[in-house]
């Protein structure tokens, strides 16, 4: 149903086109990262290590490099961490990211996946500001299946999230997922309040394994990497949902975050629907930014 | 500051050249070269960034830059320039009087800011004595419709929806009946978050389009958005016709390349700037100042005043 031009096809196409690795080859070879979002930086980067090693091994023809090109940005992105979710005891995940980016769409599919796991699970509505942000989240619940920690609309959101851990604790839940407001990470009182909430769950569920995700856009261009910087800055973020993959955008900003900050890359959504959501895989990653 | 990177960088391209008195052919190039990498940082899309370096080289190399005495001043002058012309150089407004009532569709990728933003338009409109109708046609994200209630309230403007199980196209055509009997000479239709690669939906879009006819079509366009924002405009331009842009989200630090990509690829006018949250948060979109953003242009024009 939907077209998508894969690196591969493109590469395949300067490979032809060029055979022997001249600069213009090198020059298309930027074009086709860039235009995936990967950024200047990380571009040339990548496409100097992959001069230096092609000079080092002799490589001549260009058929050579695709391999290498794949083989570096899967080192960059197979960055694989124990999941604190799956380890024993509970688990309190902080859901944060800029606006719109799938913060609540994604916990009704996390919620999902784990309650299919035999998890007990329970949400807090800690987006308190956005409108109609608790009726979304609490529509979700309903679709999963799980409990909702809510207060009124425009109330503290670490009240939220004390009432939520209160609740966790009561009812034995293995994982509590706490939505939060879209907010951008140039705003200081918005950011000040994330860390209030990161504060309240390290008082007060300090037996919990914690999570905090960062949501991330795969339409979005280098801002990306300004926000996983500035929200890092803040609070301890441990790993990136990458959404909206289903759409044309290829997500490559997941590489310059990865090759710059090394956080790992652990879900991405396909779509909007509950099942869609999927551990994330630096070989499948790849393998669909080559796949024609 | 956000724009430090791209400024300073200009401003080192400019120094070299400001340096030398007189140019080559290669300094240009070299120069160019900077402010390529300078654009595709700012998110402007790769082919546009080309198109462009390509019409600029051209102005530089032309005789009166290689011989001037101030040729770093003569070619930040023709960058700004071009660029000031792409973005398209007049304010574009809303073309109220196409109609009555004016009817407005909003469309554009999911969590683009659809919703807040034809709150937000009818919030603008309002004060300026019109009787905005904001139609809610989301039926599909959890909570749409309420989400628009509640913007709605806040603004004192009338929200028309019919449910959740009647058709987007069906609750479009009887928001016309429900304006005309209520008095709304503007109708605001908020539409679900799509894909322009979802045909399914793109074709709901069509039908709405064909049903209502509306005077204009908002496409709805995150500034933060990447490379893949030329792809997205095209494609709702191609498919449905739209009249203009509107850029959300320049209260963050991007540098919002994109709207000089989706301006290039379709060339319709982005008409408002959401800076805010809050439903106060839209004004008129300016494109000297859009470009002057992408650009650090502020520190262009102080280097063209200082020399
Ligand atoms: N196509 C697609 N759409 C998605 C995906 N994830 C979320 N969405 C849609 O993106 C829009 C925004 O999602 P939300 O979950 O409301 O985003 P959010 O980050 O919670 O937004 P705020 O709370 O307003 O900051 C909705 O229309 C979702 O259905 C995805 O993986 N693919
Ligand atoms: N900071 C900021 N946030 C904005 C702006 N415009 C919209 N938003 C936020 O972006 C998020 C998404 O906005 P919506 O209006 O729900 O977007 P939408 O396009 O209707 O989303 P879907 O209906 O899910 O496709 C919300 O959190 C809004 O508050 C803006 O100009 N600046
Ligand atoms: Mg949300
Ligand atoms: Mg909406």
């Amino acid at each position: 149903k939907k077209t998508r031009t894969g690196i591969t096809e493109r590469v395949e196409k300067i490979i032809k086109l060029h055979q022997k690795l001249t600069d213009e080859f090198y020059d298309e070879l930027e074009e086709i990262l860039i235009t995936s979002d990967m950024g200047i930086d990380t571009t040339l980067k990548i496409i100097d290590q992959i001069k230096t090693e092609a000079r080092a091994k002799k490589l001549a023809d260009a058929e050579a490099v695709r391999d290498l090109l794949k083989q570096k940005l899967y080192d960059i992105l197979n960055n694989n961490e124990k999941y604190a979710e799956t380890k024993a005891g509970p688990s309190v995940i902080l859901v944060i990211g800029v606006n719109g980016v799938g913060k609540t769409t994604s916990i009704g599919k996390l919620a999902h996946m784990y309650k299919k796991d035999g998890k007990k699970v329970l949400l807090a509505a800690a987006d308190t500001f956005r409108a109609a942000a608790i009726e979304q989240i609490e529509e979700w619940g309903n679709r999963v299946g799980v409990e909702v920690i809510k207060h009124q609309e425009g109330s503290d959101p670490s009240a939220v999230v004390f009432d939520a851990i209160q609740a966790a604790k009561s009812r034995n839940a293995d994982i509590l997922i706490c939505d939060t407001a879209g907010r951008l990470h140039n705003k200081k009182n918005l950011m000040n309040e994330l860390s209030k909430i990161e504060r309240v769950i390290t008082r007060e569920y300090p037996e919990a394994n914690k999570e905090v995700f960062l949501v991330l856009d795969a339409t979005t261009g280098q801002n990306a990497l300004q926000q996983a910087l500035m929200f890092k800055e803040t609070v301890d973020i441990t790993g990136i949902i990458l959404t909206k993959l289903d759409g044309t955008a290829k997500g490559g900003i997941v590489v310059a975050i990865c090759s710059e900050m090394n956080i790992p890359v652990k879900y991405i959504g396909v779509g909007e629907g509950i099942d869609d959501l999927q551990p994330f895989s630096a070989e499948e990653f790849v393998d669909a930014l080559f796949s024609a | 500051m956000a724009f430090e990177n791209l400024a300073n960088k200009l401003q080192n391209v400019f120094k070299k050249l400001r340096g030398k008195g007189k140019l080559t052919e290669k300094d240009i190039k070299d120069a160019m070269r900077e402010v390529r990498l300078a654009l595709l940082e700012a998110d402007v899309n790769f082919k546009v960034v080309k198109d462009f370096i390509d019409r600029v080289s051209e102005k530089c190399i032309g005789a009166e830059v290689l011989e001037s005495l101030t040729p770093a001043q003569h070619v930040i002058k023709i960058v700004r320039d071009e660029l000031t012309e792409l973005m398209g150089s007049t304010q574009s407004k809303l073309n109220l009087s196409a109609g009555s009532p004016f009817i407005l569709m909003m469309v554009g990728l999911q969590g683009s800011g659809k919703t807040t933003t034809a709150a937000k338009i009818g919030g603008y409109l309002k004060k300026q004595g019109k009787h905005p109708l904001l139609v809610a046609c989301d039926i599909y994200r959890p909570a749409a419709i309420k989400q628009l209630q509640v913007v709605g309230d806040k603004l004192g403007i009338p929200v028309f929806s019919m449910g959740q199980n009647i058709s987007p196209v069906d609750i479009a055509k009887a928001s016309i009946g429900a304006a005309k009997k209520g008095g709304n000479d503007v109708i605001i239709i908020d539409t679900a978050g799509r894909l322009h690669i979802d045909e399914e939906m793109m074709q709901e879009l069509k039908d709405i389009k064909s049903e209502v006819r509306p005077h204009e079509i908002l496409l709805v366009v995150d500034a933060m958005t990447g490379q893949d924002a030329v792809n997205i405009a095209k494609n709702f331009n191609e498919q449905l016709g739209i009249d203009g842009i509107v850029m959300t989200k320049l209260d963050g630090d991007t540098r919002g390349g994109a709207a000089l990509s989706v301006k290039a690829v379709t060339g319709k006018p982005i008409k408002f700037a959401g800076i805010g949250e809050k439903l106060e948060d839209i004004e008129p979109f300016y494109p000297d100042r859009m470009a002057s953003r992408i650009l650090g242009m502020g520190d262009v024009l102080t280097l063209i005043e200082k020399a």
